[in-house]
């Protein structure tokens, strides 16, 4: 079964390391996986948009159709990446401080990752991985152990314990 | 097979490129393909090879050509805006036979473009921009697997026909992330440098045409002091204004390749068996070409797709026998229209051939180049 | 007489030269190869690399492996041959256009990153093969096909150039002093760097014709008279100088050279470090 997810926030914040640590944990899995991204020229602030595709059978067209679950971190994301979710099945997943104005969408679920990475972690620079736990449980596609296992390999070695603290905080906030 | 790995186009570009033997890195940074240089600069030293970021585009190509002549094989990679500067570079490679492989991760353009937005814009750039006449191959892969394939490939034509050869990668692919197994180093096949069958003292002539009429010009620092020009040149490899040096020069270049077309001409056929309607599509957009073929195929449209690889020289035969066989045909692009009118060229009336073009930043959806079927067919089932 | 034993550094099949007579190109070229040979660089371990232009020429006359490369280019094809094979002696023959104009960029940049080449500038300050176009070292006022009025471009001074870049050893002489020209070019072949020598040519036929030089005679006493010893030209005060020029060392120093720098990062990659 097909699944489609979209991480967006502005540039800096790691979702497109998200999107590649979560595609990594489905392949794991032995699904087919296709990750892509766009953004713009700013390697901070500017908007950043990163989709994952999760299939049995192998993918071809690149892009998310229609997204299952989108996550966004920033207002402007949120405003911005939502309009395509299946509004019968479709998951918003947004930042509670980040995004005051929870655009009118039948089920959104708000979750303060910005504020548990600095709070909980000690540093907003865990804000994406998260970000990854709340997916990683809410998606249901992977197992939080396959998650921590790509975590483990894609993150810098010094930082693996925090990261792993991280994931769990976001996967047991929902 | 190795072990499934997530990787993107372009570090699968650069992996294939090692496979294949490449030791030297030279170019420019330039999106979308800098990944190909950062992942170059970090693996080439371990392997005893080098990598040079130049000044410019221009050097970026001198430099690999210098490498290439002392021995080494070499890539470049670049972007269209990158391509456009080193195109001159381009034509002393096809003049004087140096093994070069340029990649062109396509964006939009004219001019800076979208730098990070896909396109495919630069088809007939690479067949046409030098100045002059030379053959040009080119290869476009629709896979982050099918791009570590025709990293290798290009390699070895380089070497082969002792000529540029041209990878071109969109941004689609370039940036997209997949899961791949790559092949073990033993399955994957080398073209090795060619070297001088005979001695300076039993006349040996660095331009001179082995059978398969390519010369096979010595290395630098191998004792033959030989004379490399970008200006036309006999068997000698020294300059002649001579007509009739000139015209079998210019027509060598082109029959080397000639003669070889089949071998290198690299595509796929789906669902072509009773198709009455076909796309041809190439690159990343093939990939929702595929997707929109089956949708079609479910809706009961009797339509196939022809997936080019090799985009130059350009695939003549299979156009001929698709346009023999089928109603009418769609080109897909993500330009204003390139590979169209040589896909018109080829079926030379044989059935209409309609473009379908886009030129937005974005990607066709699969629904769209549906309508373009339905469109074609007139929907007739 | 002495015997002529730089001869065998050339292509006997394929002289006589294009030149023009009276062109100083030639001796600059005979300079090289005595160069070579008081150094006893290996021949077939030496590449001659030319750019494009009247200078560029004498790649094909020298009996090494030679490539005359694109307009400007000369640089940047050396860089690639002496990095892919560091054991290999590169020297480069480019012009005043080829090395400041078109391939100014590059020329700064070999010096920066400090290769081993010898760059040897073939300064006619005329573009000479497209019939005296003007090129950024034709001095001030100087007539050219498309400087008619004299030029207004102010030229460049090409050893400035290369010492602010980077270079380790910088020196220029003339066709006029022979010997000190080949002293110059020898002494820039055995400094481990990126190596410039300047030597100012006559071009009787596109530039002395224009500015009231059109012998070979006359130009050869310009530059026997206008060419001063760096020693002497420190003495000489400004007023002086006017369209003189020093020749000599200018500069000669020691950096890292850069495949021996490269060298270091292949053994730091290959010792698993990151």
């Amino acid at each position: 079964m097909m699944k489609q997810l979209r991480l967006s926030g502005s540039g800096g914040q790691g979702v497109i390391t998200a999107a590649i640590i979560f595609a990594e944990a489905a392949m794991r899995e032995g699904r087919q996986v296709v990750q892509s991204q766009s953004y713009g020229p700013e390697a901070r602030g500017g908007a950043s948009k990163a989709e994952v595709i999760i299939d049995d059978a192998p993918i071809y067209h690149p892009k998310i159709i229609v997204p299952d679950i989108v996550l966004s971190l920033t207002q402007k994301a949120a405003d911005n990446y939502y309009g395509d979710l299946d509004r019968n099945k479709g998951i918003l997943i947004v930042d509670e401080d980040l995004v005051p104005d929870i655009p009118d969408f039948p089920r959104v679920i708000k979750v303060p990752v910005t504020r548990i990475a600095s709070e909980q972690v000690g540093k907003m620079l865990f804000t994406n991985i998260v970000a990854l736990g709340v997916l990683v449980k809410i998606s249901k596609i992977v197992s939080i152990d396959s998650a921590r296992a790509s975590v483990q390999k894609r993150v810098p070695p010094h930082t693996v314990e925090q990261n792993m603290k991280a994931l769990e905080l976001g996967y047991n906030a929902v | 097979m190795t072990e499934m790995k997530l990787m993107q186009g372009n570090e699968a570009c650069a992996a294939g490129a090692i496979a294949a033997g490449v030791r030297f890195f030279g170019g420019y940074p330039i999106t979308p393909s800098t990944e190909i240089a950062e992942t170059m600069a970090k693996k080439l030293p371990a392997l005893g090879g080098c990598f040079i970021q130049m000044e410019d585009e221009i050097s970026g190509m001198g430099v690999v050509l210098g490498a290439s002549l002392a021995g080494r094989k070499v890539l470049t990679a670049t972007s269209g805006p990158g391509f456009s500067l080193k195109q001159e570079l381009i034509g002393y490679a096809a003049c004087a036979e140096i093994p070069v492989v340029i990649v062109d991760v396509q964006r939009v353009g004219p001019s800076t473009g979208q730098p990070t937005s896909p396109s495919q814009g630069d088809v007939m750039q690479v067949r046409w921009g030098t100045h002059g006449d030379h053959p040009m191959i080119a290869l476009s892969p629709w896979t982050v697997r099918e791009t570590f394939d025709a990293a290798v490939m290009a390699v070895n034509y380089a070497e082969r026909f002792r000529t540029p050869v041209i990878l071109l990668m969109d941004e689609i692919v370039g940036h997209l992330r997949e899961n791949v197994q790559l092949p073990n180093a033993s399955d994957i096949t080398v073209y090795p440098r060619r070297r001088p069958t005979k001695s300076r003292a039993a006349g040996y002539q660095p331009y001179e045409p082995e059978q398969d009429m390519v010369p096979n010009p010595a290395d630098f620092g191998t004792g033959y002091r030989i004379h490399v020009t970008g200006l036309i040149h006999d068997y000698t490899g020294f300059p002649s204004g001579s007509p009739v040096v000139t015209e079998k020069f210019i027509d060598r270049l082109h029959r080397k390749i000639a003669i070889a077309q089949d071998e290198i001409t690299h595509y796929d056929e789906f669902f072509m068996e009773d198709a009455e309607y076909a796309v041809v599509s190439y690159g990343g957009v093939a990939r929702t070409a595929y997707e929109a073929v089956r949708k079609a195929r479910a809706k009961g449209l009797k339509v196939g797709m022809i997936r080019l690889m090799t985009i130059w020289p350009f695939a003549n035969k299979i156009i001929e026998q698709t346009a023999e066989k089928v109603r009418a045909i769609l080109v897909p692009e993500l330009n204003y229209g390139q590979l169209k009118y040589e896909v018109e060229r080829a079926a030379a009336g044989r059935c209409p051939v309609s473009l379908l073009a886009k030129y937005n930043t974005l990607l066709f959806t699969p629904d769209e180049i549906v309508d373009g079927i339905e469109n074609l067919t007139g929907g007739r089932i | 007489m002495q015997e002529r034993t730089y001869e065998k550094y050339f292509r006997q099949n394929r002289l006589p030269h294009i030149w023009c007579p009276g062109c100083g190109n030639g001796t600059v070229m005979k300079a090289i190869v005595e160069a070579v040979e008081k150094r006893k660089l290996p021949r077939d371990k030496t590449v001659i690399v030319s750019g494009i232009g009247c200078s560029s020429r004498a790649s094909g006359y020298m009996d090494f492996d030679t490539l005359h490369t694109a307009h400007g280019r000369a640089i940047p094809f050396a860089t690639g041959i002496k990095l892919a094979n560091p054991e290999l002696n590169v020297i480069v023959i480019t012009g005043d256009g080829d090395c400041t104009a078109i391939g100014g960029n590059h020329f700064i940049h070999g010096a920066r990153r400090n290769i081993d080449l010898t760059v040897v500038l073939f300064n006619n300050a005329i573009y000479g093969m497209t019939g005296g176009q003007a090129s950024p070292m034709t001095p001030l006022h100087k007539k050219a096909t498309t400087a008619p009025y004299g030029s207004v471009d102010r030229p460049f001074d090409a050893c400035q150039l290369a010492s602010a870049a980077g270079a380790s050893y910088v020196a220029r002489s003339t066709a006029f002093h022979v010997q000190h020209l080949t002293d110059m070019i020898a002494e820039g072949i055995s400094v481990e760097g990126f190596s410039f020598i300047e030597a100012v040519v006559q071009c009787p036929t596109a530039y002395g014709r224009k500015n009231k030089m059109p012998e070979p005679a006359q130009m050869m006493a310009w530059l026997r008279d206008h060419a001063v010893l760096q020693k002497a030209w420190d003495k000489l005060p400004e007023e002086k100088r006017s369209d003189k020029f020093p020749i000599g060392v200018f500069l000669k120093r020691q950096f890292e050279e850069y495949t021996k720098a490269y060298a270091e990062v292949i053994a730091s990659a290959q010792g698993g470090k990151k």
